[in-house]
């Protein structure tokens, strides 16, 4: 891969509630251009840890630098700066329901980044046709399918200018026939560079495009590596299990 | 009867301009209560425990006491005691804004609850601040969903505005009860200033059907 | 002597005076009101055309009319076609119908939103129409309602001062004399306030822990 700093580096992340720790001393870095997919059992604390990433769950503990910088004060300005360089794609796509298609991509553009609102229409009109939803610009969500949801919510996201995205299993909501669009716009965005970290249960299209699997359970992250390795070859027997388990499940479904 | 015909069309011009004062009164309470209760709402769902703490309290209070005693407290009281000199109109005004304020926050409140946490979660995850968040995300869409509880509220406080006769405020009621004792037709005025407060009643509910359907956001339900 | 102002006997015996007419309106107001509710209610649902007519257009005017109005109608207005009623009593009246006609809005809703599978299965099983309503829609309705009927309550308390604007003196009565007369007006009505918070608290208490009491598990309360 490209560069040798990395783009991403978070160590040592905590996070319980309560007694329960739902996220044990995780530590991993990401290069540009990189995709890395983080597998495991639901409640394994997947969600979290992408959540920790851009402080929408506020770590117990933990350091994350972006681009070799460290985010010190997670408060106000440094923390909404450095969000907007880091795009996040939610399970339930949590597009603004009262919003457009258009005005949903066009509002972080406006509001956030302080753009004009004609260069920021038209730079949102161009990432819809990306994910090739131009047509359906003046629909609502509510008038979206689910795969053309996720993908409004991808436009939102890749029209902050993000160095790096967070995508919490972007299809787990999408009916069977809907993922395929979803995981092509996604293959789309790994071509085009974008260096991304991935939950997902899709574990054929996560040996497809990973650079690197992250299996966790119970908030550990139990073993990382590539694809092959953690798919056929793990070293522990808690991924190999889980890996058996899962190829099995979605062998038939996943395309 | 023709009789009470010929007062009550006289009399007709003197009420109807009293439905102005009425509907002043109303209009000022209702935008007090808004723009307050939209706060007290924000403070009540996002603010730390303290801020709930005393909101609550707050809402207690304006929920707990009478409209009359607090016209009192403030007319007679308040109002020579900080050495203020209020009209009766304004007195009005203010504590129907502050009463419904208490009542809006609850509308409003809860239909900020009713929004999918998702909702805030996506504003953040772009960098907006949690003040923008509540501001062009979740407003937008709890002010929609308030629209037929507010519009119940402001049926209850047109006629509430009627209590504001006890002050002296030279609305409809206040009116009908003037022309009434020097005329000696009480029932029919009663009925007339009272089929004014149901006209008045339809219309602002009406008018918020409207704007309820002009604003409605296709497919969207919450 | 300033602070001991409202234990003097004299004001004690004004306020407890005054409190005792005003939960003399309250009391028989809320029980005709509940009365009155629940029968235009049913009758709503379940009468004829011409009934339900009826019970529509009662409901429109008793709460399409400001109370305040009703009260002048009842005190000043029913005098001219020869009905001459107390202060107390046209309060009472007034109340009641007022309150009444809110209450049927909660039951009817209430008798509306018991699933008529409900009522087909007690059909099923035998019931007469009369005994389906006591023993299966009623008991399901009672808690549908209760909420709204127990707010009405707690609206009628603070509308019952509204009592003193026909003259009939009661707690607020009390306080405005007692301010007028010893030019107490922010320290006197803070009181009669407080009275009133209390009583509307311990209303709201009561109706809370009766709702807990007819708690049924999966009911859903509010449709």
């Amino acid at each position: 891969m490209a560069d040798t700093v990395p783009i991403l580096r978070i160590e040592h992340m905590t996070k319980s509630y309560g007694e329960k720790v739902v996220l044990k001393d995780a530590s991993l870095s990401i290069n540009k251009g990189e995709l890395k997919v983080l597998i495991g059992p639901s409640g394994g604390g997947k969600s979290t840890l992408l959540q920790c990433i851009n402080f929408l769950i506020k770590p117990d503990r933990g350091r994350i630098w972006l681009d070799g910088t460290e985010i010190i004060r997670a408060k106000g300005k440094e923390l909404y700066a450095y969000r907007q360089k880091v795009g996040m794609i939610f399970q339930d796509f949590n597009l603004f329901d009262h919003l457009t298609a258009l005005h949903n991509v066009q509002i972080g553009l406006v509001r956030v980044k302080g753009m004009q609102a004609k260069a920021a229409k038209e730079r949102a009109i161009h990432e819809l046709d990306r994910v090739g939803l131009r047509n359906h610009m003046h629909q609502y969500p509510a008038e979206l399918s689910g795969g053309q949801k996720q993908r409004v919510s991808i436009a939102r996201a890749l029209a902050m200018d993000p160095e790096i995205m967070l995508l919490d299993e972007p299809t787990s909501a999408l009916d069977p026939e809907l993922i395929s669009e979803v995981l092509d716009a996604i293959r789309a965005l790994r071509s085009s560079g974008m260096t991304m970290i991935m939950s997902t249960h899709q574990i054929g299209f996560a040996g497809e495009v990973a650079d690197e699997l992250i299996f966790l359970e119970k908030g550990l992250i139990v073993e990382t590596g590539p694809p092959a390795k953690i798919l056929y070859d793990a070293e522990y027997p808690r991924t190999r299990e889980f890996c058996s388990k899962i190829t099995e499940l979605y062998a038939n479904s996943s395309s | 009867m023709t009789e009470s015909l010929i007062v009550l069309y006289g009399a007709l011009p003197y009420l109807l301009r009293g439905s102005l004062v009425t509907i002043a009164v109303v209009a000022g309470a209702m935008m007090l209560g808004l723009v307050f209760g939209i706060h007290l709402a924000v403070g009540q769902v996002y603010g730390g425990r303290w801020l709930r703490r005393v909101i609550g309290l707050y809402v207690w209070f304006f929920r707990g006491v009478p409209l009359l005693v607090l016209l009192f407290l403030f007319y007679f009281g308040l109002c020579s005691l900080l050495q203020i000199n209020l009209s009766a109109f304004t007195v009005s005004v203010i504590v129907l804004g502050l009463i419904s304020s208490a009542y809006q926050s609850q509308i409003f409140r809860g239909a900020i609850m009713s929004l999918p946490q998702g909702q805030l979660k996506a504003a953040r995850a772009l960098g907006m601040s949690d003040r923008k968040a509540i501001a062009l995300i979740i407003l937008p869409q709890a002010l929609r969903l308030s629209i037929p509880g507010w519009s119940n509220e402001y049926s209850i406080v047109l006629k509430d505005s009627a209590v504001a006769y006890a002050l002296g405020v030279m609305e409809m009621m206040a009116r009908a009860h003037f022309v009434a004792s020097r005329t000696y037709e009480h029932l029919p005025l009663y009925f007339a200033a009272g089929f004014l407060f149901m006209i008045l009643t339809y219309l602002g509910t009406k008018g918020l059907r409207i704007l309820e359907e002009k604003v409605r956001i296709p497919g969207y339900s919450a | 002597m300033n602070e001991l102002f409202f234990l003097q006997p004299d004001i004690i015996s004004a306020l407890t005076r005054g409190l005792w007419v005003s939960v003399q309106l309250i009391i028989p107001s809320s029980l005709f009101g509940v009365i009155i509710g629940v029968t235009v209610g049913a009758l709503r649902v379940y009468g004829n055309t011409a009934i339900r007519a009826a019970g529509d257009a009662f409901v429109l005017v008793f709460r399409g009319f400001p109370l305040v109005v009703q009260l002048f109608i009842w005190y000043f207005g029913l005098p001219h076609i020869g009905i001459y009623l107390t202060p107390f009593a046209a309060s009472v009246l007034g109340f009641s119908l007022c309150s009444g006609a809110y209450q049927s809005e909660y039951v009817r809703g209430a008798f509306l939103s018991v699933k008529t599978g409900q009522t087909m299965a007690a059909r099923a099983l035998g019931f007469s129409g009369i005994k389906t309503i006591l023993f299966v829609t009623l008991p399901q309705a009672f808690r549908r309602a209760l909420p709204g009927c127990g707010n009405e309550i707690i609206y009628l308390i603070k509308y019952s001062s509204l009592a003193y604007m026909i003259t009939c003196i009661e707690l607020t009565g009390e306080g405005k004399i007692i301010a007028s007369d010893n030019f107490r007006f922010t320290e006197t009505f803070m009181v009669i306030g407080a009275i009133y918070l209390l009583l509307t608290s311990v209303a709201a208490w009561v109706i809370r822990r009766l709702e807990g009491r007819l708690y049924i598990p999966g009911f859903e309360q509010y449709s």
